[in-house]
Parts: structure tokens; sequence; C-alpha cells
């Protein structure tokens, strides 16, 4: 149409797959890493002036160099992958759940709360339940309150959501300051530290062990609700047309609030397993960040929650990686967000070469434009 | 409440007002252009960082640094790294069109981990020790007239702050101007409400869109320079507060329904908001901590007011986190 004002070729131009076969485009995404890695690896031995290889051994040293470096990586495996199961449903729908930092901390301020209380009175595996009970509705209330206001009128929930991670985060300040633990030191310290009450107990003689089984059971889950379930079909028309969804006779409000109550409930079910499964003590770093980079995990994945698996283990693989590093050189643990943005830079921008082709000038096109 | 804690809570808020200004004011731009740029904080983090090591680096081979040299090395530096930030930003969005909320989001781990290590190790790598500090280049930030007048209360209120400030303030009058009364600034709304329909009349909607997006994103920048230089005086902190206030200033932008200039009011608004708890006698640590929820929840009954009034002139530019592509339409 226009070709005719234009005097030249484009040089490059831009058109649409009409598909792509799966190990191709896996192949483009695998590309992208290992371009991202090579640029980490660069940054790196910009920084320390460490042979590149030497890179490497130390990121692996540090995620799987000894048997307890292998548990924590798993372990923070499944808490990003937990927060990512938790978002899936949200975002599949289009529903912008930015507020899974706050979700998680209000799960994790419940489970320290009650962790702290009923430690003495009650059994460890009644605690547990009782936890994980107040955790799945506390972060089930945290995303419904956007999720209605979504519902009713239209409200913005993208900055709805990431308001309240402020509003948690400041809850989250208040009973450090109450259960301050010892005084004047600005934490709350190990919860039962002698007890262990309502820590998560061993399993297969693993610390952890219980973790990767709640994680597992909801990574499977997931996968079904949101692949052979109705509402799963419901959360992909809503999530692809609003209007087609209303005129298929999808209650969209319905659909809105169900699917964020599932969504936070899940995130403060993290906050649960972050609390009484891994650090046994509440800050407001508990979430650190990982509600965000979730966020990029199940986009990434496009909501297919074996993906994210392998995707949240990347992730958590390097940022232990670049912790070592750092510590090895007197750098301070921030290289692991770097390198975490440099990788989803790439991966991002993968995305294009799976949904377009570019073709250069003056190459022909098969099938006519 | 004494005269002279009035005075003093109004200084703060005014200070940490500034901060967010900048933020919002750039990222108001930025959105005017239909992009939803969620990097804020990671852009205010870049501005801040660069703003910093460049003045940390001249300061440091030079032992008698020029002030004027300081002040340009360092904010032309925050706002070209942070400039570069939006461009990033731009290309993955516009160009690879990768969503914009994903995108902003990497953006802004990655700016926070870029600006926290440099920000921790810079003194270590240049082989010094402690903390980095440029005291000469936050002096200039910081020198106000108010000190050379002595105009009493008047001088304590409006003339006890560094120049930038003033230059938020500027910059926030000069953005409502050029987006209302401009036919570029009109133009620019035109692609943020209706990009196919700019595309028609023969904007190229690209360019602006790459254009707002790398211009705010310098602008969001100096919110992070003026942090560091003159809110914390020269120095560095791992505290994360930058992000907190980078997602504060995402906030003005709807407290102040997108018109640069109630960002102005808004912005102290906040700071007011954010600093009362000192003020109020008989406060615990912990029952402080609550009342630092005020800004935030100020913010969201403004987002639920907005949603019930619907007044048209207050919404959201309506191709707000749309990707544009000619193709698609």
């Amino acid at each position: 149409m226009s070709q005719a004002r234009q005097k030249k070729e484009p040089l490059l131009r831009i058109a649409k797959r009409d598909g792509i076969s799966r190990p191709a485009a896996y192949g483009i995404r695998l590309i992208a890493v290992a371009l991202a890695l090579l640029v980490s690896g660069a940054f790196i031995y910009a920084v320390t002036k460490l042979n590149p290889i030497e890179v490497y051994r130390g990121i692996f040293d540090g995620a799987f160099g000894t048997k307890r470096r292998c548990w924590v990586t798993v372990r923070d495996t499944m808490m990003l992958l937990c927060i990512g199961i938790g978002l899936a449903p949200a975002f599949k729908m289009k529903f912008w759940n930015i507020g899974a930092e706050g979700q998680i901390l209000i799960g994790g301020v419940l489970t320290a709360g009650i962790m702290r209380a009923f430690g003495s009175s009650i059994p460890t595996p009644a605690l547990l339940l009782i936890m994980a009970a107040a955790s799945l509705v506390g972060g089930c209330i945290w995303g419904v309150i956007p999720a209605a206001f979504k519902a009713k009128w239209n409200t913005n929930e993208t900055l709805f959501t990431l308001m309240m991670n402020y509003v948690a985060i400041q809850i989250t300040s208040y009973c450090v300051a109450l259960w301050e633990n010892p005084i004047g030191s600005n934490t709350v310290g190990i919860i039962n530290q002698q007890t262990k009450a309502g820590w998560f107990p061993e399993v297969f003689g693993q610390a952890y062990g219980l973790n990767v089984i709640l994680v597992m059971a909801l990574t499977i889950g997931m996968y079904i609700y949101l692949k052979y379930s109705k509402h799963g079909y419901e959360i992909t028309v809503v999530g692809d047309s609003v209007n087609t969804a209303r005129y298929a006779g999808i209650n969209v409000k319905k659909v809105t609030i169900r699917t964020m109550a599932l969504s936070g409930a899940i995130c403060g079910l993290a906050g649960f397993i972050a609390v009484a499964g891994s650090s046994h003590t509440i800050s407001t770093s508990t979430a650190g960040g990982r509600g965000f980079t979730a966020i990029i995990v199940a986009w990434l994945a496009q909501f297919n929650s074996f993906v994210m698996v392998l995707i949240s283990l990347l992730l958590v693989f390097l940022q232990k990686g670049a912790i070592q590093i750092a510590s090895q050189f007197n750098l301070n643990d921030y290289a692991s967000n770097i390198i975490t943005g440099i990788i989803l830079f790439f991966i991002l921008g993968s995305e294009f070469f799976i949904n377009y082709r570019v073709i250069p000038r003056g190459k022909k096109e098969g099938n006519g434009k | 409440m004494t005269g002279a804690q009035i005075i003093q809570l109004l200084q703060s808020a005014i200070c940490f007002g500034t901060v967010i200004m900048f933020g919002a004011i750039g990222e108001i731009l930025t959105e005017k252009s239909g992009n939803l740029n969620l990097g804020v904080p990671g852009i205010m983090y870049l501005g801040g960082i660069a703003g910093l090591a460049a003045s940390f680096f001249y300061e440091f081979n030079n032992p008698d640094p020029n002030g004027l040299i300081c002040l340009l090395i360092s904010f032309g530096a925050a706002f070209l790294v942070a400039a570069l930030g939006g461009l990033l930003y731009s290309f993955l969005t516009i160009t690879l069109r990768a969503n914009q909320n994903v995108t902003g989001l990497t953006l802004t781990i990655f700016g926070g981990g870029v600006a926290n290590f440099f920000g921790g190790s810079l003194n270590t790598l240049a082989g010094g020790v402690g903390q980095i500090s440029v005291a000469a280049t936050s002096a200039v930030y910081r020198a106000n007239i108010h000190n050379i007048t002595n105009l009493g209360v008047f001088g304590q209120l409006f003339l006890s702050y560094g120049f930038m400030a003033y230059l938020a303030i500027a910059a926030a009058i000069l953005m409502a101007w050029f987006l209302n009364r401009t036919r570029t600034g009109l133009n620019l709304r035109a692609v943020g409400e209706n990009p196919a329909t700019a595309d028609a009349a023969g904007i190229n909607v690209t360019r602006y869109k790459y254009l707002a997006t790398c211009v705010g994103a310098g602008i969001s920048g100096l919110g992070g320079l003026y942090y560091t230089m003159d809110y914390i005086k020269g120095t560095w902190a791992n505290d994360g507060t930058i992000e907190s206030l980078g997602w504060l200033a995402v906030a003005l932008v709807i407290f102040a329904t997108w018109r640069s200039t109630n960002a102005i009011w808004g912005s102290y608004l906040f700071g007011l908001l954010f600093w009362v708890y000192q003020y109020i006698p008989g406060l615990g640590r912990k029952d402080m901590e609550l009342f630092k929820m005020l800004p935030y929840l100020v913010t969201i009954l403004v987002l639920i007011a907005i949603s019930l009034r619907k007044k048209r002139e207050n919404q959201p530019p309506a191709s707000l986190g749309l990707a544009y592509f000619r193709e698609e339409r």
C-alpha cells in the first residue's frame, strides 16, 4: 500500500509468522539464554577480571557445589515456582496481579503470628494446618480486594495491587516491631528455635522435602486446572477477550473475583512455605522481590506450569551463582539482580523472533504480499 | 506542634516530594505516549547511580574538584543513563513488541541490581575504603540562597532547597505547557489515545513513542539523582528506598490524573503524609510503621474515586499499556 511512496524498500521488513514449530521456538529461546549468559559472563569478567570459564564454574559451584547448596537452590526454586503458579491464573486472565509481594507477606505474617502464639500449645501437625489455612485466607483477601473493585468499577488493578504491596509491607514492619526479639534488634529472630514447633518436619530426611512435595502438587494441580477444567477454560476466554466471554455467557465479574481469590491464596501459601518451611522468621524482605520475578516466570512460560519449573530453576541457579562469585570477590549480592535482568531482557526479546520473521531487503517472499 | 516543627515537616515534605515529582513528570510524558513503564524505580536507580558514579570518578581523580564540572558531569550522566534505560525499554516494547508490564518490571529488577551493585562496591572496585561519598558535588546540589539571604521563616520555607527542587516545579509547568499547548504535545497525546488514528494522520507513532519514553525516563532519572545528591547527601544506601519512592512516583501519576501541574502539590502532599508520623506525639515505633502506609492508602482511594466518577478528562490515555502494530489493527 505505502510501497509506492517509498523510494527504497526498507532494509529490514517484519512479517508475522503463521506458526512456528515447537523445537524451533525452544531453539530460539535457548539461543537467547546462551547470549544472555555470554553477556553476563562479560559483565562479571569486566568487574572481576576472572577467566569466563572460571566464572561459570563459580556459578555452578555456588548453586550445586555442596549438598547443602543443592538443597538451598531447590528450596528457592520451589519458592519462586510456587509464586509463579499462584500468579499464572491471574495473568492468563490478563489480570495484572503485581501484588504478589503483598499477598506473600500477609500469608507470612499470619503464619509467623500463629507460630509465635500457639507454638507451645498446639502440636505441630495441627499447627501447620492452621497456619496454612490462615495464610490461604490472608492471601485470598489481599487478592480479592483489588479484584472486587476491578470487577465492579473497572478500577486499574495493576496500580491497586502495587499499592496493596506497600500496605502489606507496612503491616509487616508493624508486626516485626511488635514481635521484636531480642528487643532492639529490629528483627523477629528465629521463631521457636528450641522447640521447632510449627516448622516443616523433615521428609525423607530432607529439611525441605515438604516444600518440594507441596509445590510440585500445586504445579501439577494448576496445570490440570488451567488446561482441563471448566474454570480454566473460562479464564482463557476472559483473558483473550472480555467481550467474547460476555457473549458466551461467562460471568466475567465472578470469574475475575474467583480467579484472584485463588491466585492470592496460593501466593499467601507461598508466604506460609517461606516462613514455616524455610526462614522461620518474618521480615519485610521475606518476599524479597520474588513476587515481581515470579510474574516474569509465569509470563515467559506462557502459564505452562512445567515450563515454569525450568525457568525458576534457571533464575535461581544464576542468582545463587552470582551470589557466590560476589562473595568471593567482596562484591555485593546485587550482581545476581543484574544477571537476572540481563537474562530476562534476552528472553523477552527472543519472543519477538518466535512470533515474527525479519526479512532482509531484496529477498523475495514465496507467497506474495 | 510548635512552629519550628511545622516548618521542619513542610521542609521534609518538599524534599521528599521533589524526588517523586521528577519520577512522576517523566512517567506522565511516557504514559501520554501510551507506554506504561513500570520500570520507573529501576530508572530512578539508574539515574541516581550514574550521577553518583560520574561525580565519584571526577572527584576521585581531581583533588580539587570544580563545582560546575561536578554538576554538569553528574547531571548529564544521570539523565543520559536513565534515558538509556528508557531506550532499552522502548526497544523491547516498541520494536520487539514485548509486553510492557513485564519489560518494565524487568527494568526495575535490572536497574536496582546495577545501582545497588555499583553503589555498594564502586569504592572497593576503585581501591578505596568505606562508603562512597561525593562531598563536593553534593555541596553544589545542596547550595541554597536561604543561607545567604536569611529571610527568616519565608527563607526557610521557600528558599532553603537545592536548585533541583525548583527545577522540578519548572519541569512540571513546562511539561503541562508542552502537552497541552504545543502541536507536538497534541500529537503525542493523540499517539497515546489512539495510535491508529494518529498513524493515519501522518504522525510517526514509533518516533513519538521512542522519544517520549526516553526523555521521560531521563526526567524520572533526575529524581534518583536528587535523591542521592541532595536527599542523602552524596552517598549511597542499599536499603531499597529508591525503589519504594519509584513506586510512589508511579502512584503519583494516577493521583495527579496524568496532569503534571497536579503532581506538584500531589508530591508535597505525599511527602507530608509520609513524614507526618514523626510529628505526632506519643507514637511508638510500631505505630509509626502503620502511619507510613498513608500515601499508599490515599493512592488507593484516589484510584477508586477515579474509577467511580469516570470523568473523561481524568482517565488514563486510552491505549495505555497496549502495543501498537500497524499490521494488526
